[in-house]
């Protein structure tokens, strides 16, 4: 079986692409401050939600019988979408996905296309295999923008360019811009409104020559064929009424069966991802309107595999909200390239691993990136039981030989209670011969953190001498 | 009543001492424990590193050795959470196995859940006149949901000053393997937590789970802070009359 590509190759395990993260002081500061502000955001609308609890279940509960049901689904939104005048594409992977938009947009005859943020193009790196084809696709969303002019890779779900500030945007923009469209006027400061008029104006030029859109969606109803996109900056509007042929790359986990549905996500997801009570621009639509070409392509990817894992299939109600990356402690300190997926964060940690498989050492690591520490299940506004998937795919990673072993002598001495009480008159008795720093990976504590005295007596001892401190 | 005390493996090997002062507080509040001696360890460690076949095994030997009694008593949020949260898990839906978790689930108890829930005292007449800020660790607030259990128990201390810790409910990287294994991101998460508790002001922090309060006292003390780290079970078995320990 050929690996799932999820955009970004599988490299170096996470702990060492967090090791350099952790200490680069100003991804560092860049993170705690937008991770900070969101979460405090997020935390302040869900408060204010008096249903939250019961729309975050119905949430779980729609998901969960769509994806059971999802064979029936995914025919019916064919069927809904085709009867609209829409045409819809299966992709069994990401190869067969790039090549269908690619055949679509050479049909075309246009060789730049537009593009709606999409986390489904970004999986499949899309951009590149158009590339590859002479078509450029230019990002339109503002921090998309920022990471493509960057040449960068996105590191967050929701907010692609959380690893930049202001400062290193309005470097970005005065350097890069003017090779891809309108640069950026010369007296450019680095107020947030002057570094969104200066994306505003390089856009706007895009948007109004391009033909050609490709979009990804957040819901697609299987009743009635329409396609839901939510974004905050107009751009999307945009990109999806504009251009005469729209292309929506779109995983088949995405689908929901009635518009009714909509009721609970449009509650959800803007107060778990932006903080939002109500999402700023949510457009619609239905098939393809008069004189426009709409494609629909379904992408497996690696999906059909997930729903067979009793466990991990939880992953796929995922709606990309990112809540939990937010407020992961271990994503706040490394930020979303430590990950190697377009999938960063506790949600990539399981999905990752699970799409992927555990081949790489990258991606036999995803599982252990998190203290499980259990803030991701609590604002999962789907209830994914992330620590648990993270758990079950632990218990499914090959572990290195020496782990093994001491994992074995440890389960050894801990069988026995006699064992145990042997253990610890040994280590009462040279209790004193412990050393400051400890040797190999055990010195990943030493190196930052004392080592606690071991006592004269455990407890177990003191029990037997004391009578439980009765004598 | 029969209660066992499960004094955890961490505990009766690292931290003696908490064990004591459990043992000595619930005496004084009229309940004898016993310490069935077939216990070892709840196996989390093995459980959440992925070594699941251990983690059954010590799962196994733990239920064996505290079944048959009215309470379990806990002194670590994390290991009640595994015997009440992850054994059901391991167990699978039936058998006897399932049962005998099922039962020794339903009468596992963390030491303050015994101290309110059971006992229904929230004042256990200790004295500690030290300034003390306290951290839920994240197997008592999220897992077991301790809620404040612990800070009603410490607001009726006498003597004591409580004072709250910024950022409370955030991890502080402990995380069992997660700090050897992710040990530059540990580290980080301590130091932001280390941070927070000099800025309190406080001379103890206290908590309910030893291993957590390991590995930021391992640092407070690499750092020399002069901060102490403290058992919460440390904390309500001190009086005027018999001090710390």
């Amino acid at each position: 079986m050929s690996v799932t590509f999820l955009g970004m190759p599988a490299t170096r395990p996470f702990p060492r692409n967090a090791a350099r993260a952790v200490r680069d002081s100003q991804l560092r500061f860049n993170l705690r401050k937008a991770t900070r502000t969101i979460r405090a955001k997020r935390a302040s609308v869900v408060a204010e939600a008096p249903d939250w609890a019961e729309l975050r279940e119905a949430g779980r509960a729609i998901k969960e019988h769509t994806l059971r049901n999802l064979d029936k689904y995914l025919v019916q939104l064919e069927e809904s979408v085709t009867a609209a005048g829409g045409h819809v594409h299966w992709a069994a992977d990401a190869a067969e996905a790039n090549r269908i938009v690619a055949d679509l947009v050479k049909a075309t005859g246009e060789t730049e296309v537009v593009k709606v943020k999409s986390m489904a193009t970004q999986e499949i790196g899309l951009n590149e295999a158009l590339l590859a084809q002479g078509i450029t696709a230019y990002e339109t969303d503002l921090a998309e923008l920022i990471v493509q002019l960057g040449d960068d890779r996105p590191s967050h779900i929701l907010v692609p360019a959380i690893h930049r500030n202001r400062a290193e945007i309005r470097e970005i923009f005065a350097e890069h811009m003017s090779g891809w469209g309108r640069p950026a006027p010369e007296d450019l400061t680095d107020d947030p409104a002057a570094l969104a008029e200066a994306a505003r104006l390089h856009l706007r030029e895009r948007f109004l020559k391009t033909k050609v859109a490709i979009s990804g969606a957040n819901f697609a109803i299987a009743e009635t064929g329409t396609m839901v996109v939510l974004e905050s900056e107009g751009n999307g509007r945009m990109c999806l009424t504009l251009p005469r042929t729209l292309i929506s790359v779109v995983g088949i986990e995405k689908v929901l069966p009635t518009w009714r549905d909509l009721e609970v996500f449009l509650q959800l997801l803007p107060r778990s991802s932006t903080g939002e009570r109500m999402n700023p621009y949510t457009s619609m639509w239905t098939g393809a309107a008069e004189g426009q070409e709409f494609h629909l392509v379904l992408l497996d990817n690696g999906r059909t595999g997930v729903l067979a894992d009793e466990v991990g299939r939880q992953a796929l109600r995922c709606i990309r909200c990112s809540a939990c990356l937010n407020v992961c402690p271990v994503y706040e300190r490394t930020g979303g390239h430590a990950y190697g997926s377009v999938y960063p964060g506790p949600i990539g940690a399981i999905l990752t691993p699970q799409l992927r498989g555990m081949g790489s050492e990258l991606d036999r690591s995803l599982p252990y990136a998190s203290s499980l520490c259990g803030a991701c299940y609590e604002v999962c506004p789907v209830a994914i039981d992330i620590p648990s998937v993270l758990v079950e795919l632990r218990a499914r990673a090959p572990h290195p030989w020496a782990e093994r072993a001491g994992m074995a002598a440890a389960g050894w001495v801990l069988e026995r209670s006699g064992r145990l009480a042997r253990m610890q008159r040994a280590g009462g008795r040279l209790r004193r011969l412990v050393p400051r720093r400890l040797p190999g990976p055990l010195g990943g504590w030493t190196d930052t953190r004392d080592l606690p005295k071991v006592p004269e007596e455990s407890f177990r001892e003191w029990w037997d001498r004391t009578d439980g401190g009765r004598r | 009543m029969r209660v066992a005390l499960f004094v955890t493996c961490v505990n009766d090997t690292l931290f003696p001492g908490t064990g004591r002062a459990v043992v000595r507080l619930l005496r004084r509040l009229g309940v004898e424990v016993d310490f069935p001696r077939a216990q070892t360890c709840c196996g989390q460690m093995h459980a959440n590193t992925g070594y699941r076949e251990e983690a059954v095994r010590l799962a196994r030997r733990s239920v064996a050795a505290l079944r048959g009694y009215d309470a379990v008593v806990v002194p670590s949020g994390s290991c009640a959470a595994m015997i009440r949260e992850q054994y059901p898990k391991l167990a699978g839906p039936s058998g006897p196995f399932a049962d005998a978790v099922a039962h020794v689930a339903s009468k596992t108890y963390e030491l303050t859940e015994f101290l309110i829930d059971v006992l229904g005292t929230t004042d256990v007449g200790a004295y500690f006149p030290h300034r003390v800020t306290y951290h839920p660790t994240c197997h008592s607030l999220r897992g077991i949901r301790l809620g404040d259990r612990p800070l009603t128990l410490l607001r009726q201390v006498k003597g004591l000053e409580l004072v709250p810790l910024p950022g409370a409910e955030e991890c502080c990287g402990f995380g069992g393997t997660f700090a050897l294994k992710n040990a530059d991101v540990s580290a980080a998460m301590c130091a932001d937590k280390v941070r927070a508790v000099l800025d309190t002001g406080a001379e103890v922090l206290c908590a309910a789970d030893n291993s957590c309060l390991m590995h930021i006292g391992g640092m407070l003390g690499r750092q020399k802070s002069g901060v102490r780290v403290m058992h919460l079970a440390e904390i309500l078995c001190s009086t005027e009359a018999v001090g710390v320990r």
